[in-house]
Order: structure tokens, then sequence, then C-alpha cells
């Protein structure tokens, strides 16, 4: 199931035109440093096994100023929604939903095991999260109008989003 | 305002309003419409989840006031305020209360149509608050000092030229904005800047989850999102009736509302946040400062707004109101909306046709009154709405509350008789084609004299004048003799008096007075497959009433009709039907008129002619019988027709015969019933049917053929040639 799950999860972003690295933990540092253009700036990734931003070129704590300046924000997502190629951002005290919002590309970091098949499978952790306090956005490839007269990608969130895919978690 | 001269300003204004929204507003909402065809195309649970999402709702407004009181203790214990707004006067005085309290200089807003119907902008504005609404289609809108033409793209009204031109006189940049990327980049710094300094943030709701107090918002842009979480305060408006009780309940819709939206899989952002959110305050006074390191707090006041809603949700027939989403598809789906727009199909605030629900139950019926008759019951809408609503029902009893409301003319006098007067006062003209059954019976026992007399230019000038029958509009032919007539007449009486099937063909008041061939090609037909056929009691459906929201009249109707039908029914009968109009009062509308196991009975056992003639011939009867292809067709099937899905068998039989044709798919052909014939809607009801014409514009060596009366009446017109129904096609010769 999950291996399903999986492949639908990598057609859809394809679809939607959202990059996706598949990595082991290991060359996580690498697959960054090929999808981040600096300045960038990132919510620490607690939670995830031998993966950090230290030593990247990415920035920690997020600022307002980053917000403002950075190309890239880098985001733990909680989970991921194989049937629409969505991924959760869950909101938190490290501002992973500002930093998944103002920056021009958002890069989601995203462990294989957190990939659902659709929405229905969601609900569960949603109503955990929603009982918490917690708050969650399925964000769906990148921010786009069509209010001008033509459809426009990037408008008040990323113009690109890139998904890296941890396959050993 | 006389009649005449109120028929001449509306005429006027949807004339305005074609010439200068009309292609924006086609383009973009037919496009909304494809896409959402497309999406739902290979979308397998659309069925089962609308079923699902309106069964919510129900449950929902059914235990709305508990939910009211769930919610609150939720929002509280999340540290946050809930406000019971009775009406919009309270609710914007909360809202500005809370912007002194706060000191707050400038609001920026997420789209919220519930905002449109405070105006709590202006509210704000006179307080001394800078509002900035941020979705990028209202931006522009209140740009323009415009209302919203569309409860999804407020301004879809215009194009790109016309945005362009409009940014450049207001903002005047160095290098004048030509292109959807420079606006768009223009308008997201622009409007970056006023989410950084903004004090308070506000949006609307979605959907609100009682048992966590969390709100979802879907939007495409990001702006939702970034009101909501930039400034420390977030103030969010919502209706009373968007509370469902959690993430499970709000699964279906978040399926369900951008397809048939906007024909999108999903939004990009259903953001569901549960404030005071968890996210760090954005101080950009200290950028180099972590975030969430000033002494700024989050705050949030949830605003909940009723506004009328607590008597709609009392309201036997706008109850149902309450349950739309606002998707918009309604509109999207409506051949009027299509050309004219909600800055016609609209009210003071909600646009498109479950606007006049809306707008009778928060703005009061007079609201509804000024663009109600734009709905023609054409039912496109109702496979469109993901909560099944039965919109073009809201809209008949509008448009009869609205009837009762009417001032009686000096003139009653010349269509008296017309009327059992079961509503009280209903204007001269929709007493005149509430009664078509009436008319037709004197106009064919004096015809030919009745049809020369409506040929006469001072007679249609009189008839435009008081009784609003356009003057440019041909007026339908009455025969002398009927089809009951010539059923009568003929002999032998009962072929097949012994066959299997026993078909009672109900000879509907088009058929029998006006278009008679296609009734004797009907009888023709069934005869030949084997059928015995009877013919019903000319008895007016009630179509024709109901359609001028005449609904005491429609029910007698349908009584008498169902009276008629009865016996028939008991000695094992199946009712065919010519007209897909009358079939659909049997199928749908008569469940609102009859008791329900009188309407479950005709309903079952109705059928559409070529229906039929589909079900003899799957049941062994020969179809060599029937007509061979003479000519290839292009066929209109009819706009009812298509809602009950009867339509494919149709095309089913013809294909069956050999035919050569092709099919249109517009929504509706324009005419519409009586829409088409009226004096202030002849102009709109020819712009919508110009579809059609486009459609079938190389078809030229094919035979029209369609379903419908009226449709038949209104190609006609624009193609100025015969137009037959399917059923005169296959029938055999005499």
């Amino acid at each position: 199931m999950a291996g399903t799950a999986v492949s639908t999860f990598e057609a859809s972003l394809d679809e939607l035109n959202v990059g996706l690295t598949r990595t082991e933990s290991e060359g996580f540092a690498d697959a960054l440093s090929a999808v981040v253009e600096e300045p960038a700036v990132g919510v620490p990734l607690e939670g995830y096994e031998g993966i950090s931003l230290d030593d990247t070129a990415v920035e920690t704590p997020p600022t307002p100023g980053l917000l403002e300046r950075a190309e890239t924000g880098v985001t733990p997502v909680g989970k991921a929604i194989a049937e629409y190629g969505s991924v959760v951002v869950d909101s938190d005290a490290a501002g992973t939903e500002p930093v998944s919002l103002y920056c021009p590309t958002h890069v989601a970091v995203l462990r294989e095991s957190d990939v659902l098949a659709d929405v229905t499978d969601a609900t569960g952790y949603l109503d955990d999260r929603f009982a918490a306090g917690g708050s969650s956005v399925i964000a769906t490839g990148v921010s786009s109008t069509g209010d001008m007269g033509a459809l426009v990608e990037g408008v008040h969130g990323p113009k690109h989003v890139h998904v890296i895919l941890l396959t050993d978690q | 305002m006389s009649a005449q001269r109120e028929r001449r300003r509306k005429a006027e204004k949807i004339r305005t309003l074609l010439e200068t929204e009309g292609d924006a507003i086609q383009e973009n909402v037919t496009h909304m419409n494809q896409a959402r065809y497309d999406v739902l195309e290979g979308f397998d649970e659309y069925e089962d989840l609308r079923t699902e999402a309106r069964r919510i709702k129900e449950e929902a407004i059914e235990n709305l006031p508990e939910l009211v009181e769930r919610l609150r203790e939720s929002v509280e214990a999340n540290g946050g305020h809930l406000y019971l707004a009775d009406d919009a006067a309270d609710a914007n005085r909360y809202i500005t209360e809370l912007a002194e309290d706060e000191e707050a200089e400038t609001l920026v807003k997420s789209k919220s149509m519930t905002t449109e119907e405070l105006e709590v902008n202006e509210a704000l504005e006179e307080a001394g608050v800078d509002v900035w609404e941020t979705d990028l289609g209202e931006f522009v809108v209140q740009i323009a000092d415009e209302g919203p033409s569309h409860i999804v793209g407020p301004s879809l009204h215009r194009s790109r030229e016309d945005v362009a031109e409009l940014f450049n006189e207001v903002f005047d940049p160095e290098e004048p904005f030509e292109t959807a990327e420079e606006l768009t980049q223009f308008a997201r710094d622009y409007l970056g800047e006023r989410i950084r300094e903004a004090d308070i943030g506000m949006t609307g709701a979605n959907f609100v989850l009682a048992d966590s107090g969390t709100i979802a918002l879907i939007t495409n842009e990001g702006n939702a999102r970034k009101s909501a979480v930039t400034p420390d305060t977030h103030v969010a408006v919502a209706g009373i009736e968007k509370i469902i009780p959690d993430a499970e309940r709000l699964q279906p819709f978040v399926e369900l509302i951008s397809k048939t939206a906007t024909g999108q899989d999903i939004s990009q952002y259903v953001s569901m946040l549960t404030p005071p959110v968890d996210s760090p305050t954005i101080d950009f006074e200290n950028p180099e400062e972590p975030l969430g390191s000033g002494d700024g707090e989050r705050e949030f006041h949830l605003v909940l707004v009723d506004n009328g809603r607590t008597e709609m949700r009392e309201d036997e027939h706008l109850k149902e109101t309450l349950y739309c989403i606002r998707c918009g598809a309604c509109a999207n789906s409506c051949g009027n909306f299509q050309h004219v727009g909600g800055h016609a199909f609209g009210g003071e605030t909600y646009t498109g046709g479950i606007a006049t629900g809306w707008e009778a139950g928060v703005h009061g019926l007079d609201a509804a009154g000024e663009f109600n008759d734009l709905c023609t019951g054409c039912s496109r809408c109702v496979n469109a709405c993901p909560v099944k609503i039965d919109i073009p029902w809201i809209n008949t009893v509008v448009r009869d509350r609205l009837n009762g409301e009417s001032a009686p003319s000096e003139f009653e006098f010349l269509v008296e008789g017309l009327t059992p007067d079961a509503e009280g006062t209903v204007s001269l003209q929709k007493r005149l084609f509430g009664n078509f059954d009436t008319l037709a019976k004197i106009g064919s026992a004096t015809a030919p004299l009745s049809n020369w007399t409506t040929r006469l230019g001072p007679v249609r000038s009189l008839m435009d004048r008081f009784l609003g029958v356009a003057p440019d509009r041909d007026l339908p032919e009455f025969e002398r003799t009927t089809l009951v007539d010539w059923f009568d007449a003929r002999e032998p009486t009962a072929p097949n008096a012994d066959a299997d099937r026993k078909v009672v063909l109900y000879p509907d008041a088009y058929t029998n007075y006006v278009l008679v061939e296609r009734g004797k090609a009907a009888v023709r037909t069934l005869e030949a497959l084997g059928a015995h056929v009877e013919l019903a009691a000319p008895i007016e459906s009630g179509r024709a009433p109901l359609s001028q929201g005449m609904i005491a009249t429609a029910e007698q109707h349908a009584e008498r009709v169902a009276d008629d039908l009865a016996p028939y029914l008991d000695a094992g009968f199946d009712t065919v039907v010519i007209e897909p109009s009358d079939l659909a009062m049997m199928r749908r509308e008569y469940g609102k008129l009859l008791d329900a196991g009188t309407h479950e009975r005709l309903s079952e056992n109705s059928y559409d002619v070529m229906e039929y003639v589909y079900g003899l011939i799957e049941n062994g009867a020969d179809p060599g019988v029937l007509a061979e292809p003479d000519a290839p067709l292009a066929y209109h099937s009819h706009c009812q027709q298509r809602t009950l899905g009867v339509e494919a068998y149709t095309e089913a039989v013809l294909t069956d015969l050999g035919f050569d044709f092709v099919t249109s798919d517009v929504e509706c052909c324009g005419m519409a019933g009586s829409f088409g014939y009226k004096s202030e809607y002849y102009e709109l009801s020819m712009d919508v049917g110009g579809d059609l014409k486009e459609q079938f514009a190389d078809e030229g060596d094919r035979k029209l053929v369609a379903s419908g009366t009226s449709c038949t009446e209104h190609m006609t017109d624009l193609f100025a040639r015969d137009v037959t129904h399917p059923i005169e096609t296959v029938a055999p010769d005499r």
C-alpha cells in the first residue's frame, strides 16, 4: 500500500510540475544544496533522524528579514497526500508556516513513510492535530491566480515547490 | 414606474452589460464550466460524495444551535473569542470596536462574500481604518469601486486589458502594465507591503469545525494564509451555516469544492487553522530578531454572522440555501449567467442561481426581485450543485412570493379569465405566460384568425406595451385541428388493443395546439412498434404557471393531470411525454406539488418519447418499421432533458437507425419557455442563442432537430429554417 501511494504521489507531483528528489538520509545535504538557491532560510528539522540544516547554506532560525530576502524556504512537512500531490504543512512555533509561504521557492522535506493515499487517510491525523490546537495546510503545487486575465504562478505564495523525499525514513 | 418603462429599464441595463462585460464574463465563466465537466468526468466518487456532503449539511443545519455552542467552547478553550452577531450592524460594531481597541490603522483581508454582505469595509473605513483586499480579484474590484460579479471570481467581468487600463490609471507606473505577469507581480508586491504593515488580518471561512474551533480556508493565491498569519490579530468572519463537526466531515467538501468551483482537482491551499495559531509572531520592524521574539501576542476573534440565517433555517423553502458552499457552479452552468454575469444576475451581494436564496434570506425579498426572473428554470445547475440544492425551486418560490407583493395593474381586464387568481396579484405578463394553455385553446379555436391578428404591427406594439411580449419575436402559430381532434377522428381507433405495451400519450399544450405534427408522429411511431396508444386529456402540466412563480395554479394543474392519469396507471399503462419540460414536471417538480406517493408513481411510470422508443426496440420491437435516414441531422437536446439524463436515448435511437448527426453542447438554447418572448429579455435570449447558432454555423446542410418546444421556436428564429422533433424524423410514413 505504501509503495502504491508513493508512486501515485510521484506521478501527481510530476503532473503539478513540482520537483522531486529521492534520497536516503545520508545524501540529504547534497540533495538539498542541489535545489537551494541562496539566500535560504529554514526551520530546523527536528524529529528527523540523521539529517540537519546545520552546515548547509540554509540559515536558521527564521527572522522577518530572512522571510523577505530569502529565495528559498526549507521546512519539514507532516504528511503528503498521494492522490493530489499535496504536502501537509503543519504550523509550529519554529515558523514552518511562514517559511513555506513567503519565499519564492519552498523546499519540503518529507519522510516516505508519511505519504498517505488520500484525504480520507489524513483525517485522523488532522483531527488529532486540531484537537491539540494545531493547524495544517494542505498545499498542492504552487501559488497561482487567474485574476489578471491569464494564469500566473507565484502570487502571495511560492512560485516553485520542490519535495525532498527521504526514502529510508 | 409603469410596467413597460420598468421592462425597458431592465432591457437597457442588460444591453449595456452585454456590451461592456459580456465578452469577458462569457470567456471566463464558460472556461470554468468546461473545466468542471472535465475534472468530474474522471471522478467516480462524485455522486457518492455529493450525497454525503448533502447529508452532512442537512445534519449540521439541523443541529446548528448545538454546534454553535460546541464551537464557542472550542474557540474559547483555544484562547480565542467568539462573537455571535445578530445582523450586519451588530457584526460591524464588534469589528470596528475591536479595531479601535487595537488602535489598528490598517487591516488586510482575504476574499470573503460574508464580509461583502456586511459591507464591513465601509464600516471600517468610516472608523478610520485602511482596508486592503489581498485576493487579486477582490483587489481589482476594490480599486475599481465595483461589486463582485461572481461568487468565486469577483473580477471575472474584466479582461486583462481592462485591468491593465485600470491599474495604469490608478497607480501611474513608470512603465505601463501590459501582461498578466506584470500586473500580478505589481499586485503581489504592493499587497505584500500592505500585509506586512497591517495591524489586523481578516479572513472569511469556507468551513468551521465545531469540535476544535478550526477554520478551513480554500484559496489558490496564498493570501488567506498570509493575511491570517502575518498580523498578530486575526479576525475570521463566517455565516453560522459554515459550521460542521470535524475533519472527517470536512473531507467530502475538500474533495468537492475546487472541482465544482474552478474545475481543479483541489485548490492550492486548503488552510485549516486553529487560531490563535502556533506560528510565531512576525515583527517586520525588527527584521533580524528571530520570529516570535518580540512581545506581540496572537489574538483571535471569530465573528459568527446570523443576519437572517436563523429565519432561513426555519423557512421550509429557503432553508436549503444554507447548505450552499458558494462554489459558483450554479452560475457557471447557467446560460444567462454566462452571457450577462453577476452585475445583472445578482443582488446586493450574491450572484448566480443560488443568489436568489441568499438575497431573499439576508437582504430581504426585494433584493432578489431585480434579478430573479433571470433564472429560467432550465435546471442545468441542479446536477452541478455539489450539495444537491434544488436551485430552480428556490427561484420559483421566491418568484411566487414576489408575485404576491406586486401591485394590481389597472389593465387587469386584459388578462381577465386567464388566472384562477390562486396567487392573488400577478403581473399581466406573468399571468399571460402562466396561462399558455388557455391562450392556446382560444388561439386554436379561432385559428387562423388568431394567427393573422398576432402578426399585425399595431397588435404587437400593444402586446409589448401592456403584456411585455417582445415585438420582434415570432409567436406560436395555433393549429385549428388539435392533436386530440385528430386522434378522436381517426380510424381505426384502437390498433394493437391487445398489445402487451399500453401507452397513454400526454398531449402537452404545445403538442396539442401548435406542434401537432410531432404528436401525430409519436402516435404513428409507438403504434408501428406494437404499442397500444391512447391520449390523455389535454391538461397543461403546470410548467407554464410554475415558470411564472404561480405555484398554487401549478399545483392545481398537477392535481388534474395526476387525476386524469391515475386510471391509466391502474390499468398498467405507461405515460409517454413528448415535451421534455413536462416530463421534468412529472419526474422532478411534481415532487414539490403532489403528495409523495402520487409523485413517485407518476415519476416512475413516465417516459420521454424517444426513451420509450428505445425501450420498445431493446425489448424486441422491429426498428425496421421506422423511417430510414433521409438527411444528416444537427440535434439540440433540451436543458431539462439533459438534467434528467434522458437525452442519451434520442442519440441512441438515431445511432441505431443509422442517422448521421451532430449534437450541440450548450447549456440552454436561451429561449427557456416564456423567457425569450418577454420584451425585457428578448435580446439576452438572442445573445444566449448565439452560442447554439455558432455551434451549428457550419451545419447548413443538416436538418435541424430539437426535443423541446421553446428550443424549436428559438432555433426557427435563429436559423430561419424549419426545426422538427426527433420523433418526426424516425416516424414511419403516414
